[in-house]
């Protein structure tokens, strides 16, 4: 750095000053017209009557949209079911991917098979997904339920019955989203240096001994970071679960965005579905800040 | 890992993958193996566990495969995998020739080729911006960039609707392509690496005359084709399969995308299983071909902007 003349440096903070906002201003517009504007705009809106027929629009209502979220029976159950779905779907969606990893890891022969048998599901398309396990999950008949039966089990209504359909819907979204932590995993593992293993070794560590003193603790960070990547992600679920029951059975799987959906684009009231947006980003960042403090904290 | 994944001049650690190793290469007793244990028993357990996995993980599109080469009747009423009237491929000809699905396909790979295509050059450039540029603000707008991470796409429909039906882009093209082009991750990824680059390379060209686009073109893009290349793939992937957002902006079925598409299947065709399942099985091979071609760069990419928070 300290070879640079002075004066060339000068000229070209110069011409950084001038050249710098060039740079950055493609990104801005994009970021200022599609992302600051309607989050403004939504903002706008949550206080308004605005309606996606077009009538009220612009009635300024003040805090009406958001007293009615707080006493809305649907609203509260929609994050309920939010709720339930990310700490279903959040742990195996955790300790499965890094079960995947490990055992693949173990240099057994035919990564790229394994690789692909669990990755390939993250590529399908979310609607391809959905037509699959509408299959598997026909009643009656249907291929799960005939291996039901052949247990000796009876079927069920995987998709129909309040008591499984939020099962149903995390079975399916574990088996199509894991494999993207699974290579979460698989890079954390491949980072882990080999010395560790050899002075365990030497020290006659045997394999449960290396994986809870080695393995586990070198894989800390990376298990932080896919939890907060994890539960953010559940949070914000909606096409699989859309797709799969439309919310029901009587809206028992209904997650919050897909209430917002159902408010602004079926229900036309775009103000309301606003306000209800903004509750749930404001549910959101305090999660993360709190998940980022519990992370930070044990990281220290 | 993070900073590891993220620094420019390590490779990320999945390109040294074991599945290079050379066959029939004895193991040594450290490295991958040592999480088994040298123990054939516990080699048997590992791969019966992955054995089982894989099989549990494969069924649901074997089903799928199995079903769009039966006929209509054997896949309404499964009884089993084999169905009673022998295989067929009449699904995929009558997909091929009502159906619209070359037509959603071609949606798809318009907006997401113009997605990617928009989103590394724009989030490159503003990237390079924030990492060796100075200018009044620019602190602040990085923050702001950073910040905006934090807000879900999910949230930003309704108005983001209202948008695009009043400035008229609503069921174009446009529509579809342009809000998902805003990628702060993506820029706060690119700027990472773009700080880890040495700054004397550029300033050795500056002494030869070059301006900053000329720096930024015949130096840091081409030292940076990796991430460039990890960011392409994973934005292609998720544009690629993304729902919410096309779902949302058209209602032209000219214009619906194949995972747009693929949804309304049900309700023009009424439950024609086989069909279903055999523009499912269409539907889902480019991406599959994509991922065996580069399955590498792809399991790099994932690796390394998956922990960029996307």
């Amino acid at each position: 750095m300290s070879t640079v003349p002075t004066g060339v440096r000068r000229t070209a903070a110069g011409r950084s000053r001038r050249t710098g906002p060039l740079f950055v201003a493609p990104f801005l517009v994009f970021f200022v017209l599609f992302l600051v504007v309607p989050l403004g705009w939504g903002l706008w809106m949550s206080f308004t009557d605005s309606s996606l027929t077009g009538r009220g629009d612009g009635a300024f209502a003040g805090l009406a949209n958001y007293a009615e979220a707080l006493t809305d029976a649907e609203m509260w159950s929609s994050l309920g079911n939010t709720a339930v779905f990310t700490v279903l779907s959040s742990v195996p969606l955790v300790v499965v991917a890094l079960i995947m990893a490990l055992l693949v890891h173990t240099g057994l022969p035919g990564q790229w098979l394994w690789r692909l048998a669990y990755f390939m599901p993250y590529l399908l398309p979310v609607a391809v997904v959905w037509q699959i396990w509408l299959m598997l999950f026909q009643p009656g008949q249907g291929p799960l339920n005939s291996m039901l039966g052949a247990v000796g089990l009876d079927g069920i209504g995987w998709l129909t019955d309040t008591k499984f359909a939020m099962w149903a819907v995390v079975l399916v979204t574990v088996w199509w989203t894991v494999g993207f932590n699974f290579l979460l995993y698989l890079a954390a593992l491949q980072a882990v240096p080999d010395h560790l293993y050899e002075a365990a070794a030497i020290d006659g560590a045997g394999a449960w001994r290396r994986l809870w003193s080695i393995t586990l603790p070198q894989l800390r960070r990376t298990t932080g970071l896919i939890a907060v990547l994890q539960v953010l992600a559940s949070l914000k679920v909606f096409d699989q679960i859309y797709l799969l029951t439309r919310g029901g059975p009587d809206g028992s799987t209904r997650p919050v965005v897909e209430y917002i959906y159902d408010t602004g684009f079926t229900g036309y009231r775009l103000g309301y579905a606003s306000a209800i947006s903004y509750v749930f980003f404001a549910i959101l960042i305090v999660l993360s800040i709190a998940q980022f403090r519990l992370f930070s904290r044990r990281e220290a | 890992m993070t900073t590891d994944t993220l620094s420019p001049r390590r490779e990320p650690p999945v390109a040294s993958s074991p599945a290079r190793r050379a066959p029939g290469r004895p193991y040594r007793s450290t490295g991958p193996q040592a999480i088994l244990g040298s123990g054939p028993a516990a080699k048997v357990v590992a791969i019966v566990a992955l054995l089982l996995m894989t099989v549990m993980w494969l069924i649901p599109p074997a089903w799928m495969v199995v079903t769009s080469f039966k006929s209509e009747p054997d896949a309404a009423a499964p009884d089993g995998w084999m169905p009673k009237h022998g295989f067929t491929a009449d699904a995929y000809q009558k997909i091929l020739d009502q159906g619209n699905l070359p037509l959603w396909a071609l949606n798809s790979l318009v907006v997401t080729v113009s997605v990617t295509a928009l989103t590394v050059v724009v989030s490159a450039l503003a990237a390079y911006g924030f990492s060796r540029t100075v200018f009044r603000g620019r602190k602040g707008l990085l923050a702001l960039t950073l910040a905006s991470i934090m807000v879900p796409p999910q949230i930003l429909i309704v108005p983001l609707f209202r948008e695009m039906v009043t400035s008229r882009l609503a069921d174009t093209y446009a529509a579809m392509i342009l809000p998902q082009v805003v990628a702060p991750a993506m820029v706060y990824i690119l700027k990472r690496f773009f700080d880890g680059i040495p700054r004397e390379l550029e300033e050795a060209a500056r002494l030869d005359g070059a301006g900053s686009l000329r720096a930024f073109w015949s130096i840091v893009l081409p030292l940076s084709r990796p991430i460039l290349a990890a960011v392409a793939i994973f934005v292609f992937i998720t544009t690629w399969n993304n729902f919410l957002w096309p779902f949302v902006s058209t209602s032209d079925p000219d214009l619906m995308t194949l995972p747009v598409g693929l949804s309304t299947v049900k309700d023009s065709y009424g439950l024609q299983y086989a069909q279903i399942a055999a523009a499912s099985v269409l539907a889902s091979i480019p991406l599959i071909v994509v991922f065996m071609v580069f399955q590498r760069q792809i399991v790099k990419s994932v690796a390394t902007t998956g922990l960029g928070g996307q």
